[in-house]
């Protein structure tokens, strides 16, 4: 096993010389593959201890203690002393729709004219040849939630994993939810442009209306199967009123999440609130409506400057005490998404237990994205989304993956950046 | 033209006219021919038996004022009263002199424009002054504006002046910098020429660009650079170097020297930086202020200036709505409650003021404003100080106004009472002895109960009247009924009905059923006429049975208020008192030295005055207070290369070299940045300018002493630097019409090779210029450069890809230094050896990338390259939020490359510190140096760590147990103030909408920030970054 693990080790550096252009995606592998003698986070809260995983045509078919392991025709990843993980997931992201972040306008497809767009697709438009995606990869995210921005309505996300040739090649959950943004409530600043209103509230709530008379509409049309002339915005919202769909709503003031609540209450919807900066005020609330949440940063400033120091750091222990369900993303523009993993961290210096953070990266991600029955955790029936990590993978001291399987696949960690990295201690002789 | 006298409106505006063109004729200029006739009178006026208040220390009590030609002839006792005088009795009244308004832009108004801006993010730059003539290059230095000539009476606005009590004011033309003299003009409703006592009586200038349509400046920075430049220019001038020809601006700046030198700090840092380029440029300022100065009397008392203080208190929230309130801080409640508190607190420092109506919304609310002063501890005497004595002195205006003395203009008030109680009226006010009537009507009370007798066609009905006021009277007759009631000091109008109030209907009191009288006034006895219900024509008449009392005023004075105390900052998190150093031995810990010795465990560090004087084992001392490090690491303070906190302004981006300006001269000692950053192990930042331009302005080290003012937060002994810029930003990428020179990394570099050819010839021609002749323009831009080459400042420089780094060394080199930062530098390891050869340190992010063009090929092992390399790598944050967190962001060396956990922490400690030279003070654990410690709760390189206590020269400036005692004070002070203001609301006084208290951070403009709901991010004055 220690051989193999050195002949991959060895690949490895070979392909660093090579751009990144020669960086695969990993071809499917049938059969049997073991896991065994890792740490394993269940992903749900459980732990073993010297663990195997064994999989079978990329399911976890057993995850145990002293599993037997076949004498012969199966492969076997031997990672002892280390930590086995669930792939982790990158719930809300801009991943593959914009590629350079700043003034490279060729470069960006992920915001959408118009406001009320539910037929746009994020999928159609995701770049799996990102370079930011094998970075991403490289530290354990394995799927993301793609996600078209702007609007009132911006469309609907796809969940993806992260090693593939195009984007029907990704598509792990297509269209799993339609993304609508709140206005806000808060008063603009003075001297904005355009002049602020008077009374945002009231001026919110008549653009809230505006959105319920829409949708209202769209439920009408879609009682009749067939139609004289049809609508592609309310076609688009049919699994929203089916429950095929979750409606995710980008929301952070507590008057927005309000909204969001009543949203549950006219439509029935499944909804889901992203951002929730201010969640903490209202954790209850959310608890007693079933509303699960996505905290869009844990590395933020707080919101206003009396308010606790460490408040976006502890945001997620509140929802956690109120049994909200909850889970992390990293939306932060200048590391592109890296730092998940710290992100989730961070909560346990303030009040998580380890194993509920990284919880909230993965199993609570697979179910607030609906892909629960197939990922999230290492359990048996679910596709072997694994990540292997040299120690604690929240911190970032040991946070060095070794191994990663997407569906049964391992993964190539090769990135641009190690090969740059690689290119340059071969210019200072430093290898 | 034929006049119908019959018609009595038509006949009352005649009688208005002629009153108006009396007043005009007998006060006629010389030299305007009269159409009309001659109309000369000497206006001898005496008022008897009054308490005159000759000035802030003579009362005379039954006293004669006699006036003439519009000035004083005497005031006093045992006065003779000319035979000629008109005579009026004063008995009971008062006389003061009238207020000055030192603050004003009566007649100078200015039209409000949107100024020019820096055109970062998408418009131009407008490079030059849109003013035509021979005036100075920058539009908003206009020192030639003469207020004398621009001043045009505009007696509306006088009117509403004079009925505050008001006679004189300083006007000025409230726009640029330098914004020209001022000119002394009184209140009086006469011609321009005669109500203009001193033309030329100030010089002004502000912090505060206006409407000047130029880019530059375009930040706080700018503006004192600006300002300091233009005093040099001045001096400059005055030699009449002929390369300059004739600039009219900087000859009316030196022609106004002489002249009372006033400046619009506006806020209370404000006034400390005017008065800081006062104090360089030899000049003593009379500081207008804000209303916060309150909040840092202290510093206002060694400024030693006078100040001009506005009244304008902040009205109360509508805090009704829980979460509208939520995003209303704090410090903005405390402001609400504490501003009426500012006038007390400058009497109580001893500091004179003069007050002013300036910035007041509503000039109303003056008076009132004045007596909530009074409330909370300002005297009555300083108040008249404030508003005459002070402001003659100080625009030496005395041999004129400010008291009423002989000679002296006529100008005075007439009053009820004593001029500051509430109840008190002023009833004329006299300019230039001009009378001008504000409550005529209280001269004499009407108040009493009268007989009042109608008779209409035979029939006859008596009433009881009791006046209560001149706005309010009650009827009796079998019942009481209220009456409509006006007395205007001449006429006096009653409206009631008869019908029974069966309803509460005001409705049922139609027209019809209204008996309506008027009539006129004479001592005792009212009479008139008028109509009852049926429209019958009626008779009538009033005496007086009882004279109502006089009521003197017994408001009693008011106990000051209990407010909230003045917290250091200003803010829930500061201080009431600062904290001092002590002694602290902390026993027990795991110590990273970043010495030779490395990581020491079961380790103890003894700090004494301030400095580390013993680390090493079983330490034991009496005076020190004890701190146990067991299972704790003890680190040195974090150090931030790369900052952008604690400033007013960050980007001066307006021209592609800004070196003249100084992040030292616009620090914000409050800023909550300073705060966050101490809970995270920050104990030193290097405030860097932003990157908006090739050479950007000088930088300032700071020590983050959380609650001390501007200077005290200053890194004391510090090497200056200077932060330069490269790239992207500098040739305004984002900009899609950029006009401003360099466009491209080509011009950059030329940019840079202009500039130090420039300043070396500078330099050549200081030494070859003859001591004291100042025949070479002082250039403060290329000073700093000259400092540059001669290593007396160094440069830290934001530099992404491998071209410009090489570029900029080998300027470096060709005029021979050394460039002693790259900062950012996310390509430096493409070109470590050759910054190694060099000699520079750097100073990078540790995982950003890809989020603009010129950093697509960051990685993140740049640090450890670049270390392995040999070079001095440092991590900094550029970043409010990460830099509270670079204790996590120096152990991602750890994950990417490999980095040794020590050298990992030396990445945000002892590196900085040499590359900010200051590693003989701070960066290590070592005896001797700073007492800059963090304790942490655990290894510092873990992402589970947080810092327990932050201690910066041995002051605990952070301890996580204070600060959950702050968290509950804050929610207790807020739960106070919000009470407060719904009581204030319900009490009926208007309120204000819940706007949030929007908190700016400032941004080099490169990134965006990450922070809360609502904080705007901001590269300089005008732009935001979104």
């Amino acid at each position: 096993m220690k051989k193999y693990l050195i002949t991959i080790i060895a690949l490895i550096f070979c392909a660093s010389i090579h751009a990144q252009d020669d960086v695969y995606p990993a071809k499917e592998y049938k059969g049997l593959l073991f896991i065994t003698h890792g740490t394993i986070h269940i992903g749900n809260g459980q732990v073993i201890e010297n663990g195997t995983i064994k999989i079978n045509n990329g399911k976890i078919e057993q995850v145990g203690q002293n599993l037997p392991i076949p004498a012969d025709n199966v492969r076997v990843v031997d990672v002892k002393g280390e930590q086995v993980y669930p792939g982790l997931i990158l719930p809300v992201t801009d991943l593959g729709l914009k590629e350079v972040a700043a003034f490279v306008r060729g470069t960006n497809d992920f915001q959408e004219l118009g406001d009320l767009n539910p037929s746009i697709r994020a999928i159609v438009a995701y770049n799996t040849d990102s370079k930011i995606i094998n970075v991403l990869k490289a530290n354990g995210i394995l799927l993301a939630g793609i996600t078209p921005q702007g609007g009132t309505i911006s469309g609907s996300s796809s969940v993806v994993q992260l090693d593939a040739w195009n984007w029907e090649d990704a598509a792990y959950k297509m269209d799993n939810g339609i993304h609508m943004t709140l206005p806000s409530f808060i008063r603009p600043p003075d001297g904005s442009a355009p002049a602020p209103p008077t009374d945002p509230t009231k001026d919110a709530l008549n653009k809230v209306e505006e959105v319920k008379f829409f949708l209202r509409q769209a439920k009408a049309y879609l009682q009749e199967p067939s139609h004289k002339k049809t609508n592609l915005k309310f076609e688009a919202l049919k699994g929203l009123f089916d429950k095929k769909q979750k409606l995710f709503i980008h929301a952070d003031q507590v008057k927005q999440m309000l909204i969001a609540i009543d949203f549950v209450k006219e439509f029935g919807f499944d909804v889901v609130i992203i951002g929730a900066s201010e969640s903490f005020l209202i954790a209850d609330l959310l608890k007693q409506n079933n509303i699960a949440v996505i905290l869009q940063e844990e590395h933020a400033l707080p919101a206003t400057e009396d308010d606790d120091v460490d408040q976006p750091y502890k945001t997620a222990s509140q929802l956690q005490q109120a049994g909200v369900l909850f889970s992390l993303n990293d939306s932060h523009e200048e590391s592109r998404y890296r730092n998940l993993m710290f992100n989730a961290g961070t909560t346990v210096a303030y009040g998580l237990t380890k194993e509920q953070a990284l919880q909230a990266i993965t199993l609570n991600s697979a179910k607030i994205l609906g892909i629960d029955d197939r990922t999230g955790s290492i359990e048996a029936g679910k596709d072997a989304n694994i990540v292997v990590s040299h120690g604690d993978i929240l911190d970032m001291r040991s946070s060095i993956v070794t191994h990663a399987f997407i569906q049964g696949r391992e993964v190539s960690l090769e990135n641009k950046q190690k090969q740059l990295y690689e290119r340059y201690l071969y210019k200072y002789g430093l290898k | 033209m034929r006049i119908f006298w019959l018609n009595s409106r038509k006949n009352l505006f005649f009688l208005a006219a002629g009153l108006v063109s009396s007043v005009m004729s007998s006060k006629a200029q010389e030299t305007f021919p009269i159409n009309d006739i001659a109309d000369p009178r000497e206006k001898i006026f005496a008022f008897t038996h009054a308490t005159i208040i000759k000035d802030g220390s003579t009362t005379f009590t039954d006293a004669t004022l006699v006036i003439r030609e519009g000035k004083i002839v005497s005031a006093g006792n045992n006065i003779s009263i000319p035979a000629n005088a008109v005579v009026t009795d004063c008995t009971g009244k008062f006389i003061y002199p009238s207020f000055i308004d030192t603050y004003s832009d009566y007649g100078v108004a200015v039209r409000s424009e949107r100024s020019g801006g820096s055109g970062f993010y998408g418009g131009s730059t407008q490079f030059n002054s849109a003013t035509k003539g021979a005036y100075d290059w920058n539009e908003a230095i206009r020192p030639e504006t003469d207020a004398s000539k621009l001043f045009v009476t505009d007696e509306a606005k006088a009117k509403s002046l004079r009925e505050l009590g008001f006679g004189t004011v300083l006007t000025h033309y409230k726009n640029g910098i330098a914004r020209g003299t001022g000119a002394v003009v009184t209140l009086a409703n006469l011609n321009e020429h005669l109500v203009m006592i001193k033309e030329k009586a100030s010089a002004h200038y502000s912090l505060a660009k206006g409407i000047s349509s130029q880019s530059y400046p375009s930040s706080m920075m700018g503006v004192i650079a600006l300002l300091r430049q233009s005093f040099l220019d001045a001096k400059w001038y005055s030699t009449r170097p002929a390369e300059e020809g004739v600039n009219l601006s900087l000859q009316a700046w030196l022609d106004n020297k002489s002249l009372p030198q006033i400046i619009e700090g506006n806020d209370k840092w404000n006034d400390l930086r005017a008065d800081r380029i006062g104090d360089e440029m030899g000049v003593h300022f009379i500081i207008k202020g804000d209303g916060n100065e309150y909040q840092r009397i202290k510093e206002m008392v060694a400024s030693n200036a006078a100040f001009i203080v506005p009244l304008n208190f902040p009205q109360a929230i509508d805090v009704e709505d829980p979460n509208d309130a939520r995003f209303v801080s704090l410090r903005e409640m405390k402001s609400w409650e504490l501003a009426p508190t500012n006038p007390a607190a400058f009497e109580k420092a001893n500091i004179p003021i003069c007050l002013t109506t300036s910035d007041l919304k509503d000039v109303k609310q003056f008076l009132p404003n004045l007596r909530k002063a009074i409330d909370n501890g300002l005297s009555e005497a300083k108040a008249f100080d404030a508003l005459v004595t002070t402001p003659a002195r100080l625009l030496k205006i005395s041999d004129q106004v400010g008291s009423l003395d002989a000679g002296k203009l006529a100008n005075f008030l007439i009053t009820t009472g004593p001029v500051f109680n509430e109840k008190t009226a002023i009833i004329e006010n006299w300019v230039q002895g001009e009378k001008y009537d504000v409550k005529p009507e209280e001269w004499k009370t009407i108040k009493g109960i009268y007989n009042v007798e109608i008779n209409g066609a035979g029939t006859s009905s008596k009433y009881i009247l009791d006046v209560q006021s001149n706005n309010a009277a009650k009827l009796i007759a079998s019942d009481t009924m209220d009456v409509k009631f006006s007395y205007d000091g001449k006429l006096v109008g009653l409206s009631y009905s008869l019908m029974a109030k069966t309803k509460k209907d005001s409705s049922a009191q139609t027209s019809r059923s209204l008996i309506r009288l008027s009539g006129t006034v004479n001592g005792s006895v009212w009479n008139g006429n008028g109509e009852d219900s049926s429209g019958n024509r009626v008779t009538w008449t009033a005496s007086l049975v009882k004279a109502g009392s006089i009521s003197a005023d017994n408001t009693k004075k008011k106990t000051p208020p209990v407010v909230g105390k003045v917290l250091y900052p200003f803010d829930g998190y500061g201080w009431e008192e600062l904290p001092k150093p002590e002694n602290l031995l902390i026993k027990n810990a795991t110590v990273w030295t970043n010495e030779k010795e490395g990581k020491l465990e079961n380790t103890d560090v003894l700090v004494k005055n301030g400095k580390i004087v013993q680390v090493g084992k079983n330490i034991s001392d009496a005076s020190a207070k004890t701190i146990d490090g067991t299972g704790k690491h003890v680190t040195p303070g974090i150090i931030d290369e790369h900052s952008h906190i604690a400033t007013t302004s960050i980007n001066e981006g307006t021209q592609s070299v800004t070196s003249d300006v100084r992040i030292g001269d616009n620090l914000n000692p409050e800023d909550i940045s300073i705060y966050r950053q101490l809970s995270g192990g920050v104990t030193s930042s290097h405030i860097l300018h932003g990157s908006a331009n090739t050479i950007g302005g000088q930088t300032q080290l700071i020590k983050l002493r959380w609650g001390v003012n501007d200077e005290e937060l200053k890194f004391k002994n510090w090497d200056p630097f200077i932060k330069f810029a490269l790239g992207e930003n500098v040739k305004r990428t984002s900009s899609s019409s950029n006009n401003r020179f360099p466009d491209t990394r080509m011009g950059v570099e030329e940019v840079l090779m202009d500039a130090f050819q420039r300043a070396k010839d500078y330099e050549n021609a200081l030494k070859a210029e003859k001591p004291g002749t100042n025949t070479v323009r002082r250039n403060l831009k290329l000073e700093a450069l000259v400092e540059i080459m001669n290593k007396k400042r160094f440069i830290t420089c934001h530099s992404y890809v491998q071209s410009e780094i090489v570029a900029l060394m080998r300027v470096a080199e060709k005029f021979g230094f050394r460039v002693n930062t790259f900062t950012h530098i996310l390509e430096g390891y493409k070109v470590a050896d050759k910054i190694k050869e060099h000699g520079a340190s750097v100073s990078t992010f540790s995982d950003w990338w890809i989020y603009k063009m010129e950093v697509l090929d960051a990685i993140a092992y740049n640090a450890a390259i670049m270390q392995k390399m040999g070079l001095n790598v440092c991590i900094n944050s550029d970043d409010a939020e990460m830099a509270r967190r670079l204790n996590q962001e120096a152990a991602k060396s750890v994950k990417y490359g490999g980095i040794s956990e020590e050298d990992a922490l030396k990445m945000i400690t002892i590196n900085p510190a040499k590359a900010l030279h200051v590693d003989d003070r701070v960066g290590s654990i070592k005896v001797g140096k700073d007492a800059d410690l963090v304790l942490w709760n655990d290894n510092p390189l873990s992402i589970y760590a947080k810092p327990l206590k932050t201690i910066i020269d041995g002051t605990i400036y952070y301890d996580i147990d204070r600060d959950l005692m702050l968290r509950k004070n804050i929610i207790e002070e807020r739960k106070r103030l919000v009470q407060k203001m719904l009581g204030e609301k319900k009490s009926g006084s208007p309120v204000s909408p819940p706007k949030p208290s929007y908190q700016i951070l400032l941004g080099c403009g490169d990134h965006l920030e990450h922070n809360g709901l609502i904080t705007i991010n901001k590269i300089d004055d005008n732009t935001t970054n979104q």
